[in-house]
């Protein structure tokens, strides 16, 4: 077979965000050997761009605040379709994941008397988001980064080696989970180092996904190159499914101007620290666009929403504060009426709110983005904002207390790449607060797994076949060219060999980015979105042709034509499981069927790869597609936490049925 | 503003060699370098090697030379260049080149794990600790970096000096022990680690001559020559060469 270096680790962790690095940590503590994978270097992961904060209810800045509140907070913005078992531990134990980062040397801002400060955002009801200004994710990786360093000194100190019991294999790419040869167990992972572009193989009875998201399959987007939903793809691929991908967050507020940032984020600390949505005429239109589930909750007066920022108990919330899907779809309608600002946003605007000093000091790094890359003063002008894909709130299907995938033993999921915990739509701030709580759950049950699998000696072993397959697989871009195909693809696949001239994966990757953009985005319609599928099917066509110039040594265009095949498949999921969903909630608006749907409530869609087996033959049938979808019943919520609700609000997501129960 | 042809001059090559390779380029309003780079990469040389994650700033992935001029390509707008100047990208110059615009900086991971963890006071449990801002904010303004390693390419001390890498840990990681020198809890001293002096005995704070490049080139702003280097300098100088400041401080600090 093709050479490639093999090594054995106990927990392989593939992703070095805020999710993997917890769950490395968690598992290395744990006692186990733990290798952390990732494709760009230690430190840089998509997390090091959160700017808001993380949502934990320490209660520092409001009394009332606590895990209920919390909770009820996030079963809201997911209008109810989030998996409650995640709902309640993530808000539980989100205050100690939390405390415990200031233990390993974060820090935080503080409250007068001391403690982490906390600021208000869209969806939550008290003050709840634990900032460092507006860098937050940056503190949060790098603190986890540290913390790993010293652990490394420990091991270090008592073994003479930094790396004896926790490594991380930067700038190296997973392309396939690899099991053991009877295809039932997770045996290890399969990839290539970017930087020499030799292969690699890890045994490891555990694997973690903790990769993130996939907004890159998107074309205005605040995510970045990472984002080609391999993690997705990788649980697709060895058999694990995923859920509510129909289910993408447009964040409300991206850059729109110059073209070269569009869908850069702008944090929603702009508005949670005051600032305010206008239209070209002027008008604070949010007001005009509160949904009925949520009148009692929010200002009816902009007098009211001035107010509620210094006396919060006594005044409700600027609109401006809905979650985030209610806000994307506003700012989108303001703009169709042709009431948007001069490059398509809407106005964002703080510099009428606060002083320039108290601007610069709460918004450092928005006050330097806008400068440097717009030639805006957000202290004396307004900013120009429209929506970006941001976060998909789907992913593996995975069991709330363990993190462990459906059907695929020995694999693991967290982070966004994990799906359920934010339902339909995900509050701001609940994503870090996520990666950490969900992190050290999955570190401590990939640890254990591996320890039983050591202590039962019944360790997986990669199956050969299966290295070899990904081999071929990931070096098939080089022969594209002639239209050649490895010998050990080839082999199987006779029937499907590609005919025509080779592609230029940048080319595909565009059209795939403007297709998704354009008819699976943030409004849809059934016949865009089977549209769209017809334009997958067909780009999946060419993507098998997608060729490359040059050798292996990192060369970013056989790395995106190798991403293309994630790409494709996480892209189909979402296109198909939002044709099918025929009701709109949270990151999910239909065009053609506008309403909410109670019944729609207890269903989950879940994703499979339609032929598992197929190995590298995918189908090459426009007609045909790669991914099964399957409707599931959503588990009932516990009664004492349905108490928490009054029954009036429950009745508009609940069944009638399910009310009686 | 309409788009325009650039001339940029793109290093290729790697360990074994390269050289500087001529493009001509579109730009439109309001790129930045990085976008005209991904231009190259997806119209004339697929595989031009270059990291970059964020394109925003945040992340310090982009590090490169641009006219000789260390810098973040995302952050470096077209509109401060002239239509008719040619525009040069070089790897950065202090670090081994891994292949076109990408170089090893292993050394800097190196450096970071030579450096003292912090060290959780005894006594404190998760949720007890009390800081105020202003005792905070020092620190603070340190944890901004973004691990660009722009300030430890410019230093001249790492530039000039391949053999100076084995002793100095650069101005990224003086400024690390600084920071953990002045988190208002950190316990090091208890634990029988004495920060200062490491900064001069083990990581060659002795090699700064405060020339400042280091926080010119910082894209984060940190002022690190005066805020970190020159404090613990003269922190450290005075253990060196006072006992009786040495043992002051440590009793001031076991009260406060
Ligand atoms: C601009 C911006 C601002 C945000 N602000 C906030 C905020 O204020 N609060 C909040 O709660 N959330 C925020 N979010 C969302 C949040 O940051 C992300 O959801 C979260 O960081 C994801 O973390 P993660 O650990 O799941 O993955 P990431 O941090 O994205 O890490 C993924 C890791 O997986 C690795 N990886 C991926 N594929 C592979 C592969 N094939 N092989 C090997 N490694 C691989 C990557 O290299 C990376 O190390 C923001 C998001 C953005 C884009
Ligand atoms: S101030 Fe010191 S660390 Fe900074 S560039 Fe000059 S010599 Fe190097
Ligand atoms: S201190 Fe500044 S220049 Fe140096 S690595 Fe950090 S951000 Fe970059
Ligand atoms: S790409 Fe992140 S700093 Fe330039």
């Amino acid at each position: 077979m093709t050479q490639v270096e093999r090594q054995a680790w106990d927990v392989v962790v593939i992703g070095a965000g805020g999710a993997g690095l917890r769950a490395a940590i968690e598992a290395r503590e744990a006692g186990m050997r733990c290798a952390v994978i990732c494709k760009s270097l230690f430190g840089k992961a998509h997390t090091v761009m959160a700017e808001g904060g993380i949502a934990a209810s320490m209660g520092n800045v409001n009394e009332g605040d606590n895990w209920q509140v919390h909770f009820r907070d996030t079963m809201r913005g997911g209008k109810f379709l989030n998996h409650w078992r995640m709902a309640e531990l993530h808000a539980q134990e989100a205050p100690d994941r939390v405390w415990e980062l200031e233990t390993w040397g974060a820090l935080f801002d503080r409250t007068p008397d001391g403690r982490i400060s906390q600021r208000n955002f869209g969806g939550h009801e008290y003050p709840r988001l634990a900032h460092v200004g507006d860098r937050t994710g940056l503190e949060l990786i790098r603190t986890l980064q540290q913390k790993i360093v010293s652990l490394q000194q420990e091991d270090h100190a008592e073994t003479g080696d930094y790396e004896a019991r926790l490594k991380v294999f930067q700038e190296c790419t997973v392309t396939r989970i690899v099991k053991d040869a009877a295809g039932e167990k997770v045996a290890g992972v399969f990839g290539y180092e970017r930087e020499s572009g030799r292969f690699f193989a890890i045994e490891a009875p555990a694997v973690v996904l903790a990769t993130g998201g996939i907004g890159k399959s998107f074309k205005v987007t605040s995510n970045s190159w990472e984002y080609t939903g391999d993690g997705h793809a990788l649980a697709l691929l060895a058999g694990a499914p995923l859920i509510n991908m129909e289910f993408v967050q447009f964040h409300p507020t991206g850059m729109v101007w110059p073209p070269s940032v569009k869908g850069i984020l702008v944090t929603e600390s702009v508005r949670g620290d005051g600032g305010v949505l206008r239209n070209s005429e002027g008008k604070r239109f949010m007001f005009d666009y509160i949904p009925d589930v949520f009148k009692e909750k929010y200002a009816q007066s902009e007098d009211e929403g001035d107010r509620w920022y210094e006396d919060p108990d006594h005044n409700r919330r600027p609109p401006e504060l809905l979650p985030r899907d209610e806000v994307a779809r506003a700012i989108n309608s303001e703009v169709k009426a042709g009431r948007g600002s001069p490059h398509g946003g809407v106005f964002l605007d703080v510099s009428t709110r606060m002083p320039a000093e108290v601007i610069k000091r709460r918004l450092p790094s928005m006050h330097h983005q806008f400068k440097e890359l717009a030639d805006v003063d957000i202290t004396a002008e307004p900013m120009e904002v429209g929506p970006t894909c941001h976060y998909v709130m789907g992913g593996v299907d995975v069991d709330p207390d363990t993190a462990a995938a459906s059907g695929v033993p020995g694999l693991f999921a967290a982070g966004e790449v994990a799906g359920g915990m934010h339902g339909s739509n995900r509050l701001g701030g609940n994503s870090l607060s996520d990666l950490l709580v969900f992190g050290r759950r999955a570190g401590l049950h990939a640890a254990r797994y591996a320890q039983e699998a050591a202590a039962s000696g019944t360790r997986p072993v990669p199956d050969d076949a299966q290295l070899d397959l990904a081999a071929a697989e990931a070096l098939r871009p080089f022969s594209a060219e002639d239209g050649e195909l490895p010998s050990a693809v080839s082999a199987g696949s006779a029937a499907e060999q590609p005919a025509g001239p080779a592609e230029n994966p940048y080319t595909l990757h565009q059209e795939l980015q403007q297709t998704m953009n354009d008819l699976v985005g943030i409004i849809r319609r059934a016949g865009e979105m089977e549209d769209a599928l017809h334009r997958l099917a067909a780009l999946r066509v060419r993507a098998r042709r997608a060729g490359v110039e040059g050798h292996r040594q990192f060369n970013p265009g056989w790395h995106l034509a190798i991403d293309l095949r994630n790409m494709l498949l996480v892209s189909e999921c979402v296109a198909r499981a939002a044709l099918e969903r025929t009701e709109s909630r949270g990151g999910h608006t239909r065009d053609d069927c506008p309403e909410m749907d109670r019944e729609w409530r207890r269903v989950n869609l879940v994703c499979r790869l339609s032929d598992p087996s197929a190995g590298l033959a995918a189908p090459t049938d426009p007609g045909r597609g790669q991914i099964r979808l399957e409707r599931r019943e959503t588990p009932p919520i516990r009664p004492d936490l349905l108490n928490l609700f009054e029954k009036d609000e429950l009745v508009k997501y609940l069944t009638d049925e399910e009310l009686t129960q | 503003m309409s788009a325009y042809e650039a001339h940029f001059r793109v290093w290729r090559g790697d360990v074994d060699g390269g050289g500087l390779r001529d493009f001509r380029v579109e730009v439109n309003e309001g790129e930045v370098v990085l976008d005209i780079v991904h231009r190259l990469q997806a119209t004339q040389a697929p595989d031009l090697a270059v990291r970059w994650n964020c394109k925003a700033g945040k992340c310090g992935s982009c590090s490169a030379e641009i006219n000789g001029q260390p810098r973040l390509l995302c952050m470096t707008r077209m509109s401060v260049f002239s239509r008719d100047e040619t525009i040069t990208l070089t790897p950065l110059r202090a670090f081994p080149v891994v292949r076109d615009l990408v170089t090893d900086v292993s050394f800097n991971y190196t450096k970071a794990r030579e450096v003292p963890s912090f060290v959780p006071p005894e006594g404190l449990g998760p949720g007890e600790y009390r800081m105020q801002q202003e005792d905070v904010g020092r620190s603070q303004e340190f944890r901004k970096c973004i691990e660009c390693f722009l300030c430890q390419d410019t230093c001249h001390v790492l530039r000039d000096f391949e053999q100076n890498k084995e002793a100095f840990a650069g101005p990224r990681f003086l400024m690390r022990v600084s920071e953990l020198d002045m988190h208002p809890l950190d316990a090091a001293g208890e634990a029988g680690i004495d920060r200062k002096r490491a900064a001069q005995d083990e990581h060659g704070l002795g090699y700064c001559n405060i020339t400042k490049c280091c926080t010119e080139v910082c894209p984060e702003g940190i002022k690190i020559t005066d805020n970190a280097l020159i404090p613990l300098k003269e922190r450290a100088v005075d253990r060196k060469y006072d006992p009786l400041v040495w043992l002051g401080n440590k009793i001031r600090r076991r009260e406060g």
